[in-house]
């Protein structure tokens, strides 16, 4: 078998009292696409914020490809391979979309940007366009990012964590505060443009109904715990997940009400 | 020997006096996450008025001279909160939306207009108000002379030091304020009335920052400029304690002031440079101060 | 690869004019634009860190730094040309800002502000008590020769004059780059949002590190250029309110174009050469009721004024 993309061993987090990860032991294969399901506070970003650098564990291992990323900041850890969107979309406000994603093209080319050349270069202008118009955001190309629907932001939030080419792509509930009616154009979408650069993905829903639609793999968090790890039909049959993740989640609900 | 109680004396007096300055500034930060600029201009009022009001009872008032003190301090309480009202209630209510870094220069406006307004109100000529000072007498410790006045001093800022933690922490408003510093949101949910909160703490803060000045008028010359000069030292004082942190602002007039005094004593001529010194190596080595929380932003 | 746009165009000209019109303004005229563009200077600094999200309250300190090289390189080294002295205090200022700059680019927002301001007041207090370097009062500055050339009276002014338009404008005109470059720009997204900054990849450090060494130069060459224009040199260079008053400037101008800084400093010295004959007390009083003024209704300072008239007629 070749390496494993990502792999926890014994990872472990706690903040005060309260334990955010207690010994998780992820193991993802390249070409994976792995959904995590869990309540509020299950800790399901913290394993993202771990394993992409920004909080470091109270103890435990994190491998990307093999290689020990501990101790390294998020920086060094995108430049490997490993990028991430977020729950709430880190844009720069007050900037226009166009020039949110120039910026992300500056910094894909190296750590120093140049101090003379200008940064909406033709060729960096026809790039950023093109990636608006894979995630059908380019009409708003010319908006200040505060100026734009949600849905939009977290769309250009997952555009712009893959202008670095990663092989591997964390995405922290990229539909939430995104209507109903838009979360499977939006999944649709951010996809379609996943599959398109051959990404292994992880990401984190609250909807069942779309970790049944796109994933291969469930995770299941509760309380810092990894309760249950198999196909999307192992995982939601599995009891604990009905009674611990599904019963207190939304998911069913909203099947429901769009049924 | 002598030294070695020089040194201690000196540097409590100071550290006294640098904790009266400071504690305005730390109560106003702690609450309402705005560094005061203009801290330093309700100091130069809080001078100003018991200079002007003192000097007037000593020259034109035959009055029991030990009744100068409740003028002193009556002054102090007036003006400051005179002022804080007149500021808090004309200007910073309809500012309290923007960022800390506004807010500075916001506060720096403020400290702008001030100066002025107390030169214009108290002219450019010193006032000297010796009187309280000379009236106690000096005592004797250690074969050292110390004026009273400045012993005194440090027991009014213990007082007062005592005063602020007890208030934070063994009454209901103080359970309010700690509320609303530990977490303005969570406080407004709670149904706290943070404008109330807000304006008391500002009035407070100036009433204090009045009163150090008050309290300082008679042992200096009372002139224009005072209160920038004060500014400085007292941010140096909330920065290495912990902005916002009353503890913080105790340990942090004291480690100034000790340090200080050392260096009168033993070094004059890095006197200014030691004040800063120890205030960006504490920095350095704690980026928060010594009693700061950091906070990692969520994401 | 560099495309020249209308601002570079703008700025080129007005460069020569104002330093074809050196020939025949009068002293005091001449004296006051160069102080007010040395200003300028230190001010395009401010709002360099100010693009970043940062407020210095200490930029006095390099603008400080800046004059003493120039003062001390005439009295002790025996340099007395200036484009090598303003050198010299331009990599001084760099020097020293290499080493605070690892301590200052672990600061934001006000604890940025708050050690930017102690630091230059540590100088202050240096200087105050350096007897060697004339404590309060400093020194006067020697008169220096201009590229080997030396000038009388009159003609020594003109010199110091375009000298400073050329610094200025040329100054601005490299910043006019650096603006729109990829790592001007990279310095607004850190005001934005540091940490997507980081999660592209890059050192938020590292960015505000070259920021705070860029700034410091352009402090320390407007510094060296006061001290030669008014020929003497105090400590009061690295008092705060000195430094209080660069971040006036540049809130005045505005930080959306490279002109607003020079067209603000030239603003504020003629305002202040009336307020202060006319109201000597309420100068300050005026200074700080505009800053509340342009924070309420102009947050983007004066020139934005300038931007909304153009898009109207538009
Ligand atoms: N920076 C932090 N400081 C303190 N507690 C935190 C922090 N981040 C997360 N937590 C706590 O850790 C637990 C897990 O949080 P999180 O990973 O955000 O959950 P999820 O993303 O699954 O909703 C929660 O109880 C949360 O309050
Ligand atoms: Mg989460």
């Amino acid at each position: 078998m070749s390496t494993p993309i990502l792999q926890t061993k014994s990872l472990c987090r706690s903040f005060g009292a309260v334990t955010a990860a207690r010994d998780l032991d992820v193991t993802i294969n390249p070409g994976e696409i792995v959904g995590v399901i869990g309540s509020n506070g299950a800790g399901k970003t913290t394993f993202i914020n771990m394993v992409t650098g920004y909080l470091p564990p109270s103890s435990g291992q994190i491998l990307f490809e093999g290689r020990s990323i501990l101790g390294k900041p998020p920086r060094a850890i995108i430049r490997m391979g490993m990028a991430r969107s977020f729950q709430v979309a880190q844009l720069f406000p007050e900037l226009t979309v166009l020039e949110n994603m120039l910026i992300a093209l500056v910094a894909a080319e190296g750590p120093r940007p140049s101090f003379f050349l200008p940064m909406a270069s033709a060729k960096r202008m026809r790039q950023a366009k093109e990636l608006l118009a894979e995630f059908g955001v380019e009409r708003f190309g010319d908006s200040v990012v505060s100026a734009v629907p949600q849905g939009a932001r977290k769309l250009i939030d997952i555009a712009m964590a893959l202008i670095s080419t990663p092989r591997m792509l964390l995405l922290d509930e990229p539909t939430s505060g995104v209507s109903v009616e838009e979360k499977f154009g939006l999944m649709d979408t951010v996809m379609r443009a996943v599959r398109h650069h051959g990404v292994t993905v992880l990401f984190v829903e609250h909807d069942m109904e779309i970790v049944e639609r796109y994933v291969s793999r469930v995770l299941a968090f509760y309380s810092g715990e990894i309760i249950s790890d198999g196909t999307p039909a192992q995982v939601f049959a599995d009891e604990k997940v009905r009674e611990l993740v599904i019963g207190h989640g939304h998911g069913t609900e909203k099947k429901r009400n769009m049924a | 020997m002598t030294t070695f109680y020089a040194i201690f004396i000196d540097g409590m007096i100071y550290a006294s006096w640098l904790f009266l300055v400071a504690a305005g500034l730390t109560v106003i930060y702690g609450v309402m996450r705005i560094l005061n600029m203009a801290h330093g201009s309700f100091y130069a009022i809080g001078a100003y008025c018991a200079a002007s009001m003192v000097g007037w009872y000593f020259s034109d008032f035959d009055g029991n001279p030990y009744l100068s003190y409740l003028l002193l301090i009556g002054c102090a309480l007036v003006a400051g909160l005179v002022v804080g009202v007149v500021i808090e209630q004309g200007l910073l209510r309809f500012m309290y939306k923007r960022n800390e870094l506004l807010m500075i220069i916001i506060t720096y406006a403020l400290l702008l207009i001030l100066e002025d307004t107390t030169k214009l109100a108290f002219g450019v000529d010193p006032y000297f108000t010796y009187q309280p000072y000379a009236l106690l007498g000096r005592s004797d410790i250690g074969g050292l002379a110390f004026a009273n006045y400045d012993l005194l001093l440090v027991a009014v800022s213990a007082i007062i030091g005592l005063g602020c933690w007890l208030v934070l922490n063994r009454t209901h408003v103080g359970k309010v304020l700690r509320a609303v510093i530990h977490d303005r949101e969570i406080a407004v949910a709670m149904g706290v009335n943070v404008r109330l909160m807000f304006a008391g703490t500002f009035i407070v803060g100036t009433t204090l920052g009045a009163l150090a000045g008050a309290l300082t008028a008679p042992s200096i010359s009372v002139s224009p400029g005072i209160g920038v000069e004060v500014i400085v030292l007292a941010f140096a004082v909330v920065v290495v304690g912990g902005l916002g942190s009353i503890e913080g602002a105790i340990v942090g007039a004291l480690l100034v002031g000790m340090t200080r005094s050392l260096a009168v004593h033993l070094a004059p001529q890095i006197e200014l440079f030691v004040i800063y010194g120890v205030m960006s190596l504490v920095l350095a080595v704690r980026p928060q101060g010594l009693f700061g929380r950091t906070l990692a932003r969520k994401i | 690869m560099i495309h020249i746009d209308r601002s570079m165009v703008g700025l080129a000209a007005a460069t020569l004019i104002l330093a074809a019109a050196g020939g025949f303004v009068p002293d005091w005229l001449a004296f006051i634009l160069t102080l007010a563009l040395a200003k300028a200077l230190v001010v395009q600094g401010v709002v360099l860190q100010m693009r970043a999200g940062l407020v210095s309250f200490g930029q006095g300190l390099f603008f400080c730094v800046g004059g003493y090289a120039v003062g001390m390189g005439g009295h002790f080294f025996g340099i007395n040309d200036a484009p090598v002295l303003l050198l010299a205090g331009a990599l001084a200022a760099v020097a020293l800002a290499a080493v605070l700059g690892l301590l200052m680019t672990r600061y934001r927002d006000i604890f940025f502000a708050m050690l930017s301001l102690a630091l230059s007041m540590i100088l202050f207090g240096v200087l105050v008590k350096s007897s060697e370097l004339g404590s309060t009062d400093g020194f006067n500055v020697h008169p220096a020769t201009f590229f080997g050339l030396s000038f009388k009276t009159e003609a020594y002014k003109t010199a110091l004059y375009l000298l400073t338009v050329l610094l200025a404008g040329g100054g601005a005109l490299v910043l006019h780059l650096v603006h729109h470059s990829g790592l001007g720009r990279m310095w607004e997204a850190i005001r934005e949002n540091e940490i997507r900054v980081e999660y592209l990849g890059l050192s938020p450090r590292w960015l505000l590190y070259a920021n705070y060494l860029l700034a410091a130069a352009f402090a320390a060459l407007g510094g060296g250029l006061t001290a030669l224009a008014t020929g003497h040199i105090d400590p009061e260079m690295s008092f705060w309110t000195t430094s209080g008053e660069f971040v006036f400037i540049a809130l005045l101008g505005g930080t959306s174009h490279v002109a607003a800084p020079m067209v603000a400093a030239v603003l504020f010295a003629f305002v202040r050469t009336y307020a202060i004959e006319f109201t000597p007390h309420t100068w300050q009083m005026i200074l700080g009721f505009v800053l509340l003024g342009i924070i309420v209704f102009l947050p983007k300072g004066l020139w934005s004024l300038v931007r909304s008239e153009k898009r109207a007629k538009a």
